[in-house]
C-alpha cells in the first residue's frame, strides 16, 4: 500500500533501532534506571502492539501506555446513564461499535441491546442525525464519545441539525480533553515519566502549542507522533536525544499531518458548541478538573443530560483494579493483581482491559513478547 | 396455461402467490406447492422421487469409498443474503462440504433445513435454491431430503438456512488438530479475508465500495490433490469465522505446540489490506469461506505446496510458518516491521451474521 509500506519498512527500523541503541548508551541515568516514555494515545498503544516494537527497543527504555483510550476511561456510572437513556421506548441510541463492550455496573450497552433496547452501531455522528431524519417520531440520542479528535464532528453534526431544525436529536456528551489529564499525570507524586509521545490525531485540531506546560514547566520532552510504526520509532529516537542533550521542548514529528497552529475550522465549531464541565470522571484516574466538556447553553436543546432525567451515580471503580498505576506506569499490566484473572477482555474489569486500545487489552491479546516470557 | 411437469406418476405443484405466508408452512397443499415449485424445481425430482420422509442411502456404496463416515451439520444466517461472490445458498453447500472435506472425507449426501420468515418473495427464496443446486451439482454432492417452516414476521431474518452433509473417509487417510510437532510447515491455499471484507462491504454500513468477492469455494477437490500429494499431511482446517488466527490457536492448544508465522509471507490481497487499515479490523482474523490451515511435516511442505498451487483453488497458497516447541497454545508472528507479536483468540464477535 502507498504511503503505509514506507513507514513499515524493515530495514529502515534496523537502523533507527541502532541510533538508539547508540543514544540510550550516552544517558546517564539509563543506567541505573529505564528510560520511562508515555505514549499518550492509545492509537500509539495499538500499534506498538501490533508491530511488536516494545521487543525491538532496548532493555533501557519502558514504554508506558497512557490514558489516552476514551472507551477505556468511561466511568461506570456513565455506561449505566447510556444504559438508563438506551431503555427509553421513545429512543434510538446509537453508538460507535467499540463502546458496546464497556461493562457498567449491571450490563453493558451489548446486554441492554440483547435485552430488547434499540441501540444502533453507528460510525460517524452524522449517520445518527440521518436515523433522526428518517425515523422523526422517535427520539435519536448520539453518545458522544472521544478526546479532540471526535469533539469537532460532534460539533459540526449540531451545528446540522440546529440548522435544518432536526428536534428529535440529542447528543450524550461524554467527550474530554487530554491537556489536564496529562497534568493530573505529571503531579501524581509516584511518577518517573522521563518523556512523552504526543496524540498525532488530538494535535491535528489542537497544534501544538496546548503541550508547552510539559516541557517548560515539567521539564519534560513531548515529540507529537504519527502512528506508523517509523514514526513511533523515529520519536522515540527524538525524545531520547532531547534527554541526552539535556533540553525539554515540543516537537512534531507528525509534521505531513499535524500543522502547529491546529486546525482553526475545526476548533471555531468546538468553541462555538461546546464549555468546560467544572470537573469529569475517568475510570482509573478519578475527578480531574476541567477535562471534560458539555454542550453550551444555546444548544442546550440537543443535550440528552438535559432533555431526559439522568440517574448520574457515581459509581467507584473495582477496588482490586490497578488501572491507575497502570495509567501512570507505576506498574506495567501484569503486575496488576487481577490482570489475566479475573480481569479479562471477554469480562473487563477494569477499564484498561475494555478497548483494544487500552494498555491491559493491548497485552492481553497482543502481548509484549519478551516481557511475558521474563515474567514467566 | 400454466403445465408443470410429472414425477412420476405425480403432478407437481405450483405457487401462484409473490410471497410466502405462514401458509406455506402449514403442511398442507401450500405447503407442497411451495416445495414442489421451489425445491424439487431446482433439485431435481430424482433426489426426491419416491417422496419420503427421510433419504435412504445403500450402506454398500458408501462403503465403497472408504473406511469410515464423516458427519457435520451447519447453520447459515448471513446478512446480506446476496453478496459479491456468493449468497446464502451457495454458502450452505460450500460450508458443509467443507467441514467434510476438512477431515479428509470425500462429501456425499446433503439434508437441507430452511427456515423462511413470512413475506419473503418467492423468487428470492427461487434463487436461493437454485444456487444451491448449481454449487451441489458443480460439488459433485447430492441434495437427498430437506425440510422447510415458515415463522411469522420479526421471528427471523428473512432466511436461515442449516445444512447436514454425510461424507466418506478414505482408509488410511487420518488427519487431527492435536497431530502438528515441532519443524512442521504452516500453509494456506490462498488470499486470506476476502469473505469477511466482502460481507462487510456488501452490507453497505460503511459507505466503502470495493470489488472483493467472497472467497465462498467448495474445497473438497483441493484437499483430495493435496492428500494424493502429501499423504502424511497432520491436518486441515477450514479458516472461516475467527479467521486464520483463530484455527491456528486451536493447533497450538490441542497439539501442545507453538506456533510462529511470518507476517510477510501471508498472503493477503492489497484491498483487504487497505479495508482493514481503514476499520482497524486484522485480516488474521476475518473470515473464509474458501481457505484452507494445513499442517505438513517439513519432508511434506513442498509437496503440499506445489499440490494446492496446481490447483485453481490454491494458485496463492503459501508456506506461512512453522511449528515450533516454544511455549505450548502459544501463537506468534513476525511482523513485517521486523518485531514480534502474540496472535491470540478473538475475543467476542469481530463481525455478527457472517456466515
Amino acid at each position: 500500500m502507498r504511503y503505509l509500506d514506507e513507514f513499515r519498512d524493515r530495514a529502515k527500523a534496523a537502523v533507527l533501532i541502532k541510533e538508539i541503541e547508540s543514544l540510550i548508551a550516552g544517558i546517564d541515568i539509563a543506567k541505573q534506571r529505564p528510560i520511562q516514555i508515555m505514549e499518550v494515545c492509545g492509537g500509539h498503544t495499538h500499534s506498538i502492539f501490533r508491530y511488536g516494537i516494545e521487543g525491538m527497543l532496548p532493555k533501557a527504555i519502558e514504554l508506558v501506555h497512557g490514558p489516552g483510550c476514551p472507551v477505556c476511561v468511561l466511568p461506570i456510572g456513565r455506561v449505566d446513564d447510556c444504559v438508563a437513556i438506551a431503555a427509553r421506548a421513545d429512543v434510538i441510541f446509537a453508538t460507535f461499535g467499540d463502546a458496546m463492550r464497556v461493562p457498567g455496573s449491571k450490563k453493558s450497552l451489548l446486554q441492554a441491546k440483547a435485552d430488547g433496547a434499540d441501540i444502533r452501531m453507528v460510525y460517524s455522528p452524522m449517520d445518527a442525525l440521518a436515523l433522526a431524519r428518517k425515523n422523526p417520531g422517535r427520539e435519536v440520542v448520539f453518545f458522544a464519545i472521544g478526546f479532540e479528535t471526535t469533539m469537532p464532528s460532534t460539533a459540526l453534526t449540531i451545528l446540522q441539525a440546529e440548522s435544518d431544525g432536526i428536534a428529535n436529536f440529542s447528543v450524550f456528551c461524554n467527550h474530554i480533553t487530554i491537556v489536564p489529564t496529562i497534568k493530573a499525570i505529571l503531579d501524581s507524586p509516584d511518577l518517573h515519566l522521563d518523556g512523552f509521545l504526543g496524540p498525532g490525531h488530538v494535535s491535528m485540531v489542537i497544534g501544538t502549542a496546548p503541550y508547552r506546560f510539559i516541557a517548560e514547566f515539567y521539564r519534560r520532552p513531548m515529540v507529537v507522533a504519527g502512528f506508523e510504526p517509523l514514526d513511533i520509532l523515529q520519536s522515540i529516537w527524538m525524545v531520547l536525544k532531547q534527554i541526552k542533550e539535556g533540553r525539554a521542548v515540543v516537537e512534531n514529528q507528525y509534521a505531513r499531518i499535524v500543522p502547529d497552529a491546529g486546525n482553526a475550522p475545526a476548533l471555531q465549531a468546538v468553541t462555538r458548541v461546546y464549555e468546560l464541565r467544572e470537573f469529569f470522571e475517568w475510570r482509573g484516574l478519578g475527578s480531574i478538573d476541567h477535562s471534560g466538556v458539555r454542550l453550551r447553553d444555546a444548544y442546550g436543546h440537543f443535550d440528552a443530560e438535559r432533555k431526559f432525567t439522568i440517574p448520574n451515580v457515581k459509581i467507584a471503580d473495582p477496588k482490586s483494579c490497578q488501572c491507575g498505576e497502570v495509567l501512570k506506569g507505576v506498574i506495567k499490566p501484569w503486575q496488576c493483581k487481577v490482570f489475566g484473572a479475573p480481569c479479562t477482555p471477554a469480562m473487563p474489569l477494569g477499564a484498561l482491559m475494555v478497548s483494544s486500545e487500552g494498555a491491559c487489552a493491548a497485552y492481553y491479546q497482543y502481548g509484549g513478547v519478551r516481557t511475558q516470557v521474563e515474567v514467566a | 396455461m400454466n403445465v408443470a411437469p410429472f414425477v412420476g406418476t405425480r403432478r407437481l405443484g405450483r405457487v401462484h402467490v409473490p410471497t410466502v405466508t405462514l401458509a406455506h408452512g402449514g403442511g398442507g397443499k401450500a405447503m407442497k406447492d411451495l416445495i414442489d415449485d421451489v425445491f424439487i424445481e431446482a433439485f431435481g425430482p430424482a433426489s426426491f422421487a419416491p417422496p419420503e420422509d427421510q433419504a435412504r442411502i445403500g450402506l454398500g456404496a458408501l462403503a465403497a469409498h472408504g473406511d469410515r463416515l464423516a458427519f457435520t451439520t451447519d447453520s447459515f444466517v448471513v446478512d446480506p443474503l446476496f453478496f459479491p461472490g456468493g449468497d446464502i445458498g451457495k454458502l450452505a453447500v460450500c460450508g458443509t462440504v467443507n467441514d467434510l472435506a476438512v477431515g479428509g472425507a470425500l462429501p456425499l449426501y446433503l439434508a437441507c433445513a430452511i427456515i423462511v420468515e413470512e413475506g419473503v418473495p418467492i423468487d428470492l427464496l427461487r434463487r436461493v435454491a437454485r444456487s444451491m443446486a448449481t454449487t451441489s451439482r458443480q460439488a459433485g454432492v447430492a441434495i437427498v431430503t430437506g425440510d422447510t417452516k415458515v415463522v411469522q414476521k420479526g421471528a427471523c431474518d428473512k432466511l436461515f438456512v442449516t445444512t447436514t452433509g454425510i461424507g466418506v473417509i478414505r482408509a488410511g487417510v487420518d488427519l487431527g488438530v492435536d497431530r502438528a510437532r515441532p519443524g512442521d510447515a504452516v500453509l494456506v491455499n490462498g488470499l486470506l479475508g476476502d469473505h469477511g471484507a466482502a460481507i462487510l462491504c456488501a452490507r453497505g454500513d460503511m459507505a466503502l465500495e470495493s470489488p472483493i468477492e467472497s472467497d465462498c469455494a467448495p474445497l473438497h477437490g483441493l484437499i483430495a490433490d493435496l492428500l494424493t500429494a502429501a499423504p502424511n499431511v497432520r491436518f486441515v482446517r477450514d479458516a472461516t469465522r475467527g479467521g486464520v488466527a483463530t484455527v491456528l490457536n486451536e493447533i497450538a492448544d490441542a497439539s501442545r505446540v507453538a506456533i510462529d508465522i511470518d507476517e510477510g509471507q501471508t498472503p493477503i490481497r492489497e484491498q483487504v489490506k487497505a479495508f482493514c487499515e481503514i476499520l482497524g479490523l486484522d485480516p488474521l482474523y476475518l473470515a473464509n469461506e474458501g481457505k484452507i490451515v494445513v499442517i505438513a511435516s517439513a519432508e511434506e511442505a513442498e509437496a503440499a505446496l506445489a499440490a494446492m498451487r496446481a490447483h485453481p483453488l490454491g494458485s496463492a497458497a503459501a508456506i506461512v510458518g512453522k511449528v515450533t516447541a516454544g511455549e505450548a497454545g502459544r501463537v506468534t508472528m513476525r511482523t513485517v516491521f521486523g518485531g514480534r507479536r502474540i496472535v491470540d483468540m478473538l475475543v467476542g464477535e469481530q463481525l455478527p451474521r457472517i456466515c
